[in-house]
């Protein structure tokens, strides 16, 4: 390295923004719409789905045939890059406690890679403690969020059916595609036993909705980025269009250390190491917008002292870095026998579920206090690594062409069996609500750096009876519905205390948020209803961190809502001169 | 513009790569010629991946024994037949190379399960593994090939052998032949109209009118 010194952009911005995912994207969107000029910082390298996808990818051409490796956790071809473990980006977990931390370093963040599921919260989501008196009512309300929804259907496209239900709110929906095969055997069972089944709501383009943007060609690979924009992703949908404006510079590897303040107290611009040339590098702004994600935001302003704010930016609180949650999940496998030695058709449909279970029961008559909702997975999918493992466990427990096996084996009889059983296995995920608590949180470690000399995160969280409850829950409804089908649960039915009831760790879901939330009274938040802070009023935080709960809905609608509707606030208070 | 026709259009207009191009092909011999050559694989991959994957291409950690013996035992596992190829047909062998240096935990269970095989083949017949006749080998495969009838004194050798049988489907049934054995239709665009009739009558399913409404549906015969 050669002599360190600061570089200062002489250009000054309208807007600093650090990340370009859902909430950093839709900043840059409707800022640049606006005329304003952004600058977009970005930890990662490019990335345009369009250039860079995998999609169509057979398995043959990955060596690993498609399995994981620590810069695709999600799989070779998957859309994402890095994710649990970057080199050189340690983070700490307390004794005793469990976190797992998923970032992605590239533009667009995790919207390349998600699982497109993309769900209202409903009115009762923005006020659980005044239905169940735990954590906190959000300031807004569904009225106030509902014309931001409508106009991200609008805008970014989600397919899906108006059901009138009172806490999955009807939206502007594509036509959903026709369920699976097994999707009907499951709608059927589900139903049957009181489970209700509807089209699932994903933000994939059944039909074409702008010149910009394909269509969807059913080829399930939504996991890898759609090279046709068919599906929404930040990269392609919202950072695209806004740097087609010309009013946004995009600056990637660009690892942002610390919001800068004025003596005034206020933001004036952020400072990063550029990853690239190990340079440091400030760029000044009228306002910072931070969307790193919600942990990463939160290590921001934690690492962001001064004299005016000592205990961190936006933190006069002290609940910077708690209550953060992430979305509860446990799983459950079986086999169909009815589906075995299926006849073979084109069956990848969209990427992803098309159909869902929403939250559908009442609370007070469980012994815990938030919903879930249940995913479905099955099919006859693309053969990747990992194809039939485990066979051993399923050739000797059921009749092959009416013949006993003994399980096992080898030879032109395991051929027939890798025939015989395709196509035949489902999987049932549940996605639920945690309940958000302040002794849930993040904190910068006394003692740790990473490779850029940035203080890390030390992570205290742990799961709580509630979750654990519901997770057992989640769990006798999955069986009842694969007993009610015929189905032969395979995986996932032997639960106990010792393995936390089923459920993935903390953090695992990758729905994390909660770490600067809104609130009405600046004691215990650190954000207004706009998204802004109580204490400095030109610094935003749109994503994920500011969510006061979040509901047992993927997160991501709001976020892109909440951004919009903080981003068009922001427009309109600096037209106003009050930024 | 019907909508078969659109998905081309934007296949054509859109990509800078012919990845797409080249799946639509398969299906429709009037693709214009234009289409680019295939990009590529830096394309989609990060540089430190990239540099990763040619370490782990190139490093040998299995001798020149051991990778006969697997492939011995691959064939054993997946043979030809009226279907398809051989584990060897498929490059299994390479395949195993491969996942021995991207999951290094493979390393100890493989090289160890082989030597544990070679001993036990020297005790009976005073011959490794791989120079056995077939019915030897087969003899001794079968000692280890059934978990829940394997004798005590086998279960290392049936860890073993499960580890084998497991990585080599996985070789074989993500390459060409294997994808094609098994009967996967897929990875192509397409326009999905749900589960065929035929297939719904087979299990006596049907969609619901609310379905048939609400879900998009495309002319068959575009």
């Amino acid at each position: 390295m050669g002599d360190l010194q600061i570089k200062k952009q002489t250009k000054k911005y309208d807007a600093v923004i650090v990340g370009s995912g859902a909430g950093g994207g839709m900043a840059a969107y409707v800022l640049a719409g606006a005329g304003l000029k952004v600058c977009l910082l970005e930890a990662g390298s490019m990335f345009d789905p369009a250039t860079n996808s995998s999609q169509l990818k057979n398995p043959w051409e990955s060596p690993r045939r498609g399995a994981r490796t620590k810069y695709r956790p999600f799989g070779d071809f998957d859309g994402a890059y890095h994710g649990w473990e970057i080199d050189g980006e340690p983070y700490i977990k307390a004794e005793g406690t469990k976190w797992d931390w998923f970032r992605a370093r590239m533009v667009g963040g995790r919207t390349n890679h998600w699982g497109r599921i993309s769900l209202r919260f409903g009115p009762k989501d923005f006020k659980r403690k005044s239905i169940d008196g735990l954590g906190d009512d959000w300031p807004i309300g569904y009225e106030d969020v509902k014309p931001y929804y409508d106009k991200i259907d609008r805008l970014i496209g989600v397919f899906g059916s108006n059901e009138g239900l009172p806490n999955d709110p009807d939206g502007i929906f594509l036509p959903p595609p026709r369920p699976r095969l097994h999707e009907l055997f499951i709608k059927k069972a589900a139903t049957g036993v009181g489970v209700p089944v509807i089209p699932s709501r994903l933000s994939i383009l059944t039909k074409q909705i702008n010149k910009d943007r394909g269509a969807c060609f059913f080829c399930a690979q939504c996991g890898r980025s759609c090279k046709v924009y068919g599906d929404f992703s930040s990269s392609s949908v919202l950072v695209k269009p806004a740097l087609a404006t010309g009013n946004v510079d995009l600056i990637t590897n660009a690892m942002a250390r610390e919001v800068l303040t004025g003596k005034d107290g206020l933001a004036t611009g952020v400072s990063y190491i550029d990853k690239t040339d190990l340079q440091e590098y400030q760029v000044y702004g009228k306002t910072v917008i931070l969307a790193a994600s919600t942990c990463e935001t939160a290590r921001l302003l934690l690492n962001s002292k001064s004299d005016r704010h000592p205990n961190g930016l936006a933190n006069e609180s002290d609940v910077v870095g708690k209550y953060l949650h992430d979305s509860t999940g446990a799983g459950m496998g079986a086999i169909i026998p009815t589906l075995f030695d299926r006849k073979r058709y084109n069956e990848d449909g969209v990427g992803g579920l098309h159909v869902y279970t929403p939250w559908w029961l009442d609370n007070k008559k469980l012994d815990f206090p938030r919903g879930y909702h249940i995913e479905y997975g099955g099919g006859m999918g693309m053969p990747m690594y990992g194809f039939n493992w485990g066979i051993e466990d399923i050739n000797g427990k059921f009749l092959v062409h009416g013949k006993q096996k003994e399980a096992g084996g080898y030879g032109k009889s395991l051929k027939e069996d890798n025939r015989y059983f395709y196509g035949a296995r489902i999987g049932m995920a549940g996605r639920g609500e945690s309940v958000a608590r302040r002794d849930n949180y993040c904190e910068i470690d006394p003692t740790t750096v990473d490779r850029y000399g940035i203080p890390v995160l030390r992570f205290h969280v742990k799961h709580s009876e509630y979750e654990f409850a519901q997770a057992r829950h989640m769990k006798q409804t999955f069986q009842e519905i694969f007993h009610s089908m015929g189905a032969v649960v395979t995986h996932g039915n032997k639960d106990s205390a010792a393995n936390d009831w089923g459920l993935d760790n903390p953090g695992n879901v990758i729905h994390e948020a909660g770490t600067v939330r809104m609130g009405s009274d600046p004691k215990t938040s650190a954000l207004n209803k706009w998204n802004q802070a109580h204490d400095c009023r030109n610094l935003f935080c749109v994503d994920g961190s500011s969510f006061v709960s979040q509901a047992d809905k993927n997160i991501t609608w709001t976020i892109l809502a909440l951004s919009m509707r903080a981003s068009e606030h922001i427009v309109e208070e600096m037209k106003k001169q009050n930024i | 513009m019907d909508r078969r026709k659109s998905i081309k259009a934007l296949v054509v207009g859109t990509l800078s790569t012919g990845v797409l191009i080249e799946a639509c092909k398969t299906d429709d011999k009037k693709q214009p010629d234009q289409a680019q050559p295939a990009t590529a694989d830096a394309v989609t991959r990060m540089p430190e991946e990239q540099v990763a994957d040619k370490e782990l291409r190139e490093e040998k950690f299995f001798t020149s024994g051991e990778l006969a013996t697997i492939t011995v035992l691959g064939d054993i596992i997946i043979p030809r037949d009226e279907v398809s190829g051989s584990a060897s047909d498929a490059k299994v062998t390479e395949f195993i190379e491969f996942m021995a240096n991207d999951k290094p935990e493979f390393r100890t269970p493989l090289r160890g399960g082989l030597r544990w095989l070679d001993l036990q083949c020297l005790n009976r017949y005073e011959k490794q593994f791989r120079d056995l006749d077939e019915k030897q080998q087969l003899e001794m495969v079968d000692e280890i090939a059934y978990p829940a009838k394997a004798k005590p004194e086998f279960k290392q050798g049936v860890a073993f052998f499960t580890l084998m049988r497991n990585l080599t489907m996985s070789g074989f049934y993500t390459t060409e032949m294997g994808v094609k054995d098994i009967g996967y239709l897929g990875n192509r665009p397409n326009q999905w109209n749900g589960v065929p009739e035929d297939v719904l009558k087979q299990y006596n399913v049907a969609y619901s009118e609310k379905e048939l409404k609400e879900c998009v549906s495309f002319d068959k015969t575009a």
